[in-house]
């Protein structure tokens, strides 16, 4: 069974700007609804192979998107 | 292009582009078949590919402007919403407004507005010829200047200022600049971190051949954006749980579901524009071979032509001017039944513009070529002046 993490945002639109971030270096990721435990947003987050989770980070911060945090899928 | 059957001829780029690039149709089609959701707002494919359209644009826009962050595009509905939202967000009671002779209703309305019931004041720097006098702007500035707001192309006559010039000058006073790029995005390039400028305004609907309701704001990487408070509140699709707005970009100033229709039309627009050997650089050649062409066969052959800036400064494919002893509005109109070639004549919304130029209260008649009018298309307009200026009148 794989073992995913989500990306928190401020707004969809980092969560947009980071989804495309993550494609474009070849990393696995999935839009999905945030969910309601962990945030207030009506729109999406970025679900990631725990995996990548490195990664993940390190693209991010290289391409200037702010995260909140990230938290592993129960 | 045909029209009812007759063949017509599109001179009024300027207003609006006709026809729109290969691409930005079909974007909005396709938004409005396949893509459907509301971008920003919900988890489900249509919303994320609804939203991928609009960052898509972002990042377009900010390649277009030298932005590295796609963030700091702001989407508004038209280039004077877009004005609207810096002028009014920007300036406080008390402070001073630089800006020039040669405004577009949509720069010098709002000053005036704010002039008349905030109490701000506004210095208005003398453009003879068309080019502001750079050492009168220095000699406006106050130790109360917050902004100088400066049309970077006239909408009316074509003549562009030199935002270099005045970024520096800007930098320097500690003035914030707000560019009103509406008839040079996509036509010049521009590069605002080059020019120091802190803030353009945009329309998506002109020369990045988007659909109309399309335009924005472009804030430079290193500007504050705090300074801009925001014209309108409300749903933003992020910090859900406050009822507060949220404090950064683009959401701050994004209140409300964006016109994501028209947004994936502009993405193609500008991406089409992008995709041109040379891109902008492309634009503005073509616009300016055709506005010499013009000028120089209309200049020959049509009697009592008459142009009204330097050729060598209209330089976004405008042409304004009159026939000796017509109306515009009567040569606009004789174009347009007679021959089918659609233009603008009157005061084109800059009455500030035309009083510089000398050509207030009559106004003018003004051609905007596009990337798609010919030189063919020349001849024939040059054909129909020739005959409505030696008509007598109806």
């Amino acid at each position: 069974m794989i073992d995913y993490s989500v990306v928190l945002f401020r707004s969809p639109n980092q969560s947009i700007w980071a989804a495309r971030l993550l494609k474009k270096a070849g990393i696995e990721r999935r839009m999905m609804p945030a969910p309601r435990n962990l945030t207030s947003d009506c729109g999406y987050c970025v679900r990631i192979r725990s995996i990548d989770l490195e990664r993940v980070r390190e693209v991010l911060e290289k391409g200037g998107v702010e995260f909140l945090c990230i938290e592993k899928l129960a | 292009m045909e029209q009812s059957g007759i063949k017509t001829i599109y001179f009024d780029n300027a207003a609006t582009s006709f026809p729109k690039p290969p691409g930005a149709v079909e974007a909005v089609i396709d938004y409005m078949t396949r893509v459907g959701g509301n971008p920003g707002r919900s988890g489900h494919a249509r919303s994320v590919d609804a939203g991928e359209a609009v960052f898509s644009a972002r990042e377009a826009v900010a390649a277009l402007f030298g932005v590295k962050n796609p963030m700091r595009v702001v989407l508004c509905s038209n280039a004077t919403e877009a004005l609207n939202l810096a002028i009014q967000g920007i300036l406080r009671p008390g402070d001073h407004a630089v800006t020039t002779a040669m405004e577009h209703n949509s720069t010098i309305r709002p000053l005036m507005e704010m002039e008349r019931r905030d109490g701000i004041s506004v210095t208005v720097a003398p453009c003879p010829g068309g080019r502001v006098d750079c050492e009168e702007l220095l000699r406006s500035f106050r130790p109360k200047t917050r902004l100088v707001v400066v049309n970077h192309a006239s909408n009316a006559f074509g003549v562009v200022q030199p935002l270099g010039d005045i970024g520096m000058m800007c930098r320097e006073k500690k003035a914030v600049l707000l560019a009103d790029c509406a008839q040079s995005a996509g036509i010049i390039p521009i590069d605002i971190k080059r020019d120091a400028v802190d803030i353009a305004a945009f329309a998506g609907h002109k020369g990045l051949y988007g659909p109309t309701g399309t335009g924005g704001l472009v804030i430079s990487d290193d500007f504050d954006f705090r300074l801009i408070r925001p014209l309108k509140f409300g749903g933003t699709g992020s910090n859900s749980d406050s009822t507060y707005q949220p404090d950064f970009l683009p959401d701050i100033f994004e209140s409300g579901t964006l016109n994501a229709a028209g947004i994936s039309g502009l993405n193609a627009g500008i991406r089409y524009i992008l995709s041109l050997q040379d891109g902008v650089r492309t634009v503005q050649s073509h616009k300016r071979d055709l506005a010499g062409y013009f000028i120089r066969k209309a200049g020959e052959c049509v009697e009592g032509f008459t142009t009204y800036v330097a050729a060598e400064l209209m330089d976004t494919g405008v042409v304004s001017f009159n026939i000796e002893g017509k109306e515009p509005s009567e040569v606009a109109w004789r174009l347009a039944e007679r021959h089918g070639i659609m233009c603008r004549s009157g005061l084109h919304c800059a009455p500030l513009a035309h009083r510089t130029i000398g050509t207030f209260p009559g106004g003018t008649v003004r051609f905007s070529f596009g990337i798609f009018n010919t030189p063919e298309e020349i001849d024939i307009a040059v054909g129909a002046l020739q005959e409505i200026a030696v008509e007598g009148g109806e």
